[in-house]
């Protein structure tokens, strides 16, 4: 059928909205309460474009499906003036503090005045002051700078399940907050993050350590150490203008040497220790026959949200510690008794793609004598702005490997950042434990009658295992309410909380969405594939380790150190 | 069936039951057994007779006689004199106007000879809370016929060939929703009774589920009939409780006698009516707000389409109609839509129920053909303007409707000649004001209304509303300039053409004609600082305080 944009006929099909058709034909139509299939509301009137004839009237462009014959302005002078006025409107009741703000200049709402010509509001007048959220270790929520656009509210609703955001109140006082104004640890928030990624500006923002982090530094008192996840490698140079999924492991260990950091580790390291853990408890269980699904336990949203959601699955969550917490426990144990320093000595800081791990760092489980295992956590935006506070000259720094003996890893601990990584690393070595041969690649497919999900069937010596991996919390709760139904039966689930996997976390730069993250996961994988060592079990450092200090893989020492306990919490 | 050779309605609607009606009526029983007269004379409690000033209001029937202000004081006198001797209380006799005539029943045609009652017409005259009543007037007649000798299409047709178009305020023609819902797929299909009644002036819908609530349930009933529905909600405004209970009665009573329910009428048609009870947003009003209501959801508005037909309750083809409008179909089906169609004007058929409040001497309920002007409306039912003051501005269908001067007063009352003036029928609230009231503090009270309803999802109402009620109360406090009559329209424009719902598009519609008509007086408030009513009262200090300065300088 044919359309006409702005006097010009283009060609178009049924279904398409004129917001798609435009963008083929290089017509931008400015946006902001739009996400594709996750936030089409269209509250925020700024897409506004004018329909010619018949009953005309201005529509929003994503909601307009084209018809034929239709005519569309985008450009008049009208329309420039209401979206112009619509904006003005959200300005006047925004704080307008870009020159401190954190977002300033990644921030949609700046872009969106620069490009509709909008340099203030003649609409300014009463504002509701809100009190800053800063209940949790992970996230700030700033309802100051609300826009009320509600991606935060359908990513956390509809995408991840957890269903703890909602508008409050109404009309001028309306408020984006959990149900009743309480703060996020007053309800069953997982602390993944993903409303952060949905967020056009500032309103919600991770809960800052950066300070801490300094102050850890300039204490000659304690010797810090670093350790930095694995998708953080292929994301942070997005911070400096690198393409998403490039990496930068060796610039990194620079970075952070410059930092100040007195070692800097690699979490692949504990990545694999995981492996060796959790692929001993999936062998322990199969043995005992369950029980089943064992589930990973590596993302601490996904943890957070089974104790809150599903705590009838926490017998099946593998008892391994996440590598964030393994790292932390052998930092103040092993590596201690390396270096002949106290517990209280040290200080572990890491860098992860998530703002979960925050919380997970200060869990009363991964705490000793009182005090954390991991001390201070950043994400990779902040890192990235610890080294532009320092005018550290990233992009033109030269390469460094990882200190030992913490920075030895395989190419299976890179895989842990992205979804179906786990799985796989964990099946390379349990395949080959079980059948001495080595495992050729996982060949997933998406799970019948669940979007979202992918399962294989594994052939292990005489037995076939199920497994099934899936990414964002709406999806991982799926397949659990389809196991409890009885229409699935897995052995083994891999699931992380964002979508993608920690490519995708909460931590990670703005923006994050399907396309970047793709990017970023192929690049972890491409990081495994240059690597000679490819499988946990052959890491040199972890089979010395089991060794020298853990007494061997499942023993006692090692379940004290690197296993876990979770709890029951409130719907 | 008992027979009584005398009944006499109390009128026990809000505004009576305020003054008391409630007692008069319990008085009333108690005074009627202590001399015998209760097996003789029935004391029906009824909603609203439409003169609210003058309640409690009671009316005797057969006679038609009229008592108004009764007290309970005078319940006895009533009953000795009127019921006992044949003699009327002259004292209680409730008089209209000035004329001599003592009033008798209000439906008649000299009372306001341009009134004519299809949806309200048999409010007052039975009792809600007895089926017989409301069945001994032709109910269950329609749905009957219906059923038994017409197609769903058929019904239809009839709907679209009577030109009745929807009385909730956009006035889309009523037929072709039905069609449409008719024509959607859908697993169920549902059909709603928008009786949320929010906009402030209006009581029509009220009227009609406390003194006729069968009326809406067989229309509901025949609408399912037509578009393939079995379920019907009706979700009711909060505060009306009595409607409330009457409909309850109304659904136990018609199930009970087979009117609702299973196989009705031996067609193999079944269907049920719940009800759901709002809690108090005026958004709710609006149609997808309404159904998120009804689901259990945040009263919000979504995006259209899909509209309701094809996508409403539950994802499923929903006909919604106001309850006004959907008290016509029982009438239409047995006088024939082109009984129907010759009332009222071209495009604007039937008639329309006007709430008409303000300064004006009558206030109350009136049902008018559509076309009626706005002067045949205040001057007759309503005796003209109260205390002998002039007529300043008219604020028709409610307070998202326009403001009309006195020079269009001969508007007549339809869809589109109030368009055309800038206004809306709407729900047919009429607010008469006269020339004490100033036109600022009417618009920033409309504004204030709407800051405190706005439901907050789209930005030019959420944010609009707010700015144009602060911009307009710096102009009743002399703090403005000319410039923010510029703003003022840049926002009105903003809202009615980019706001998601009704609600937005419509709250700056006051604000549009009061600029238009008034705008000599946005003026003398913004440039002279001045409010000839004195109602802005902060202008009248300053005023004051500058005379005192004058006379000490």
């Amino acid at each position: 059928m044919k359309v006409k944009i702005n006097g010009e006929e283009l060609e178009a099909t049924a279904g398409q909205t004129v917001l798609e058709v435009a963008k083929k034909a290089g017509i931008e139509i400015p946006t902001l309460c739009y996400l594709k299939d996750k936030n089409e509301i269209g509250v925020c009137r700024i897409c506004m474009v004018k329909v010619e004839g018949g009953g005309g009237g201005y529509e929003p462009a994503f909601v307009l499906q084209v018809s034929d014959g239709l005519e569309i302005e985008t450009n008049t002078p009208e329309v420039r003036e209401l979206r112009r006025l619509n904006l003005e409107l959200i300005l006047a009741n925004h704080p307008q503090d870009c020159l401190s703000c954190e977002r300033s200049l990644n921030c949609e709402l700046q872009g969106l005045s620069k490009e509709l010509g909008v340099d203030g509001s003649r609409f300014a007048g009463k504002r509701i002051e809100h009190q800053l959220d800063e209940s949790t270790p992970s996230l700030i929520r700033d309802p100051n700078k609300c826009v009320k656009c509600r991606r935060c509210v359908s990513v956390c609703n509809d995408s991840q399940g957890v269903k703890v955001l909602f508008p409050n109140n109404r009309g001028f006082e309306t408020l984006i907050a959990p149900f009743f104004n309480k703060d996020l640890d007053e309800v069953a928030c997982s602390l993944c993050g993903q409303c952060l990624h949905a967020c056009p500006v500032a309103a919600i923002k991770e809960n800052d350590a950066i300070d801490n982090v300094w102050e850890a530094l300039n204490d000659d008192n304690q010797h810090v150490v670093v350790q930095i996840a694995p998708a953080v490698r292929v994301s942070i140079g997005e911070e400096f203008g690198v393409e998403p999924g490039t990496p930068m492991t060796n610039k990194l260990v620079t970075a952070c040497r410059k930092l100040g950091f007195d070692k800097v580790f690699d979490t692949d390291f504990t990545a694999d220790l995981t492996i060796m853990e959790e692929g001993h408890e999936l062998l322990s269980r199969l043995k005992e026959g369950g029980p089943f699904p064992l589930l990973t336990s590596c993302s601490p949203g996904w943890i957070k949200y089974v104790e809150h959601f599903h705590n009838d699955f926490l017998p099946n969550l593998s008892s391994c510690k996440s590598p964030q917490q393994m790292f932390g426990a052998l930092a103040k144990s092993y590596y201690a008794d390396i270096e002949n320093l106290s517990r209280e000595e040290i200080t572990v800081v890491s860098v992860m793609p998530c703002t979960a791990k925050k919380f997970e760092a200060t869990r009363e489980e991964m705490m000793k004598d009182g005090s954390q295992d991991v001390d201070l956590v950043l994400t990779t935006r902040e890192l990235a702005r610890m080294l532009k506070m320092t005018g550290v000259d990233f992009l033109n720094l030269s390469g460094s490997d990882f200190d030992d003996p913490l920075g030895i890893s395989t190419g299976a601990a890179d895989i842990f950042g992205v979804t179906g990584g786990v799985m796989e690393a964990a099946l390379r070595t349990v395949y080959e434990k079980l059948t001495g041969e080595e495992l050729s690649g996982l060949r997933l497919t998406e799970a019948k009658g669940l979007t979202g999900v992918r399962e294989a069937k594994i052939e292990l010596s005489n037995q076939t295992i199920k497994v099934a991996v899936v990414s964002g919390l709406g999806n991982a709760s799926k397949v659990l309410e389809a196991v409890k139904r009885g229409e699935k039966e897995y052995h083994f689930i891999e699931a992380m909380a964002c979508p993608g996997g920690c490519v995708g976390g909460g931590g990670q730069p703005i923006p994050t969405n399907e396309e970047i993250v793709m990017k970023r996961g192929q690049g972890l994988y491409n990081i495994n594939n240059s690597k000679s060592l490819r499988k946990s079990h052959e890491n040199p450092v972890i089979q010395e380790l089991y060794e020298e200090y853990l007494e061997g893989v499942g023993n006692k020492k090692a379940h004290q150190l690197l296993h876990t306990t979770y709890q029951k919490r409130a719907k | 069936m008992a027979f009584y050779r005398g009944h006499i309605l109390v009128c026990t609607g809000q505004e009576c039951k305020q003054k008391g009606g409630k007692e008069v009526e319990r008085i009333l029983v108690k005074e009627l057994k202590r001399f015998g007269l209760n097996d003789e004379i029935k004391v029906i409690s009824t909603d609203c007779l439409g003169a609210c000033e003058a309640g409690p209001l009671m009316v005797i029937y057969p006679e038609g006689v009229y008592y108004g202000g009764v007290q309970i004081e005078d319940v006895r006198e009533i009953v000795e004199e009127h019921l006992l001797k044949g003699r009327r209380v002259n004292r209680l006799l409730y008089e209209m106007d000035e004329s001599e005539e003592n009033v008798t029943a209000h439906h008649k045609k000299d009372i306001f000879s341009d009134e004519m009652r299809i949806v309200l017409r048999n409010c007052g005259l039975i009792d809600p809370e007895d089926i017989k009543d409301y069945i001994g007037r032709d109910g269950y007649r329609a749905l009957g016929i219906a059923l038994t000798r017409l197609t769903p299409k058929e019904v239809i047709t009839m709907i679209e060939d009577s030109g009745l178009r929807g009385r909730g305020g956009a006035g889309f023609p009523a037929g072709l929703k039905w069609k449409f819902t008719h024509q959607a797929d859908g697993d169920e299909k549902y059909v709603v009774a928008n009786a949320d009644e929010g906009e402030p002036g209006t009581s029509k819908d009220r009227l009609i589920m406390e003194g006729d609530p069968h009326t809406l349930l067989e229309s509901m009933a025949i609408a399912g009939y037509a578009v393939g529905a079995d379920t019907g909600y009706i979700y009711v405004r909060g505060e009306y409780q009595l409607a409330v209970s009457r409909l309850k009665k109304a659904i136990e009573q018609a199930e009970e006698l087979g009117v609702l329910g299973k196989n009705l009428f031996d067609s193999d048609f079944d269907f049920e009516i719940k009800i759901r009870e709002g809690a108090g947003a005026y958004v709710c009003g609006e149609e997808t707000a309404l159904l998120r209501s009804i689901e259990g959801e945040r009263g919000e508005p979504q995006i259209k389409p899909p509209y309701p037909p094809n996508e409403g309750l539950w994802g499923q083809p929903t006909l919604i109609n106001n309850v006004e409008t959907l008290a016509n179909i029982p009438v239409i089906i047995q006088k024939g839509a082109d009984w129907f169609s010759k009332i009222g004007i071209e495009n604007c058929t039937g008639t329309k129920v006007f709430t008409l409040s303000g300064d004006v001497m009558n206030e109350g309920l009136v049902e008018v053909p559509m076309g009626t002007t706005l002067r045949e409306i205040i001057e007759g039912f309503g005796g003209g303007m109260a205390d002998g003051r002039e007529f300043k501005v008219a604020q028709t269908g409610g307070t998202s409707g326009g403001c009309i001067p006195k020079e269009l007063l001969d508007t007549p009352m339809d869809y589109d000649s109030l368009a055309e003036v800038g206004s809306a029928l709407g729900s047919g609230a009429l607010l008469i004001m006269d020339e004490s009231h100033c036109i600022v503090d009417i618009a920033k009270c409309f504004m204030h209304f709407f800051e405190h309803e706005s439901c907050g999802k789209c930005t030019p109402c959420r944010e609009g509303n707010t700015r144009m009620y602060e911009m307009l109360d710096r102009i009743s406090k002399g703090e403005s300039n000319l410039k923010d009559l510029d703003k003022l329209r840049d926002l009105a424009n903003v809202m009615s053409k980019t706001a998601l719902c009704g609600l937005g598009q419509a709250a700056p519609t006051s604000i549009y004609s009061t600029l238009d008509y008034f705008k000599d007086e946005y003026l003398a408030h913004i440039t002279a600082k001045v409010c000839i009513t004195g109602d802005c009262q902060e202008l009248v200090t300053q005023r004051e305080e500058g005379e005192r300065k004058g006379e000490t300088a």
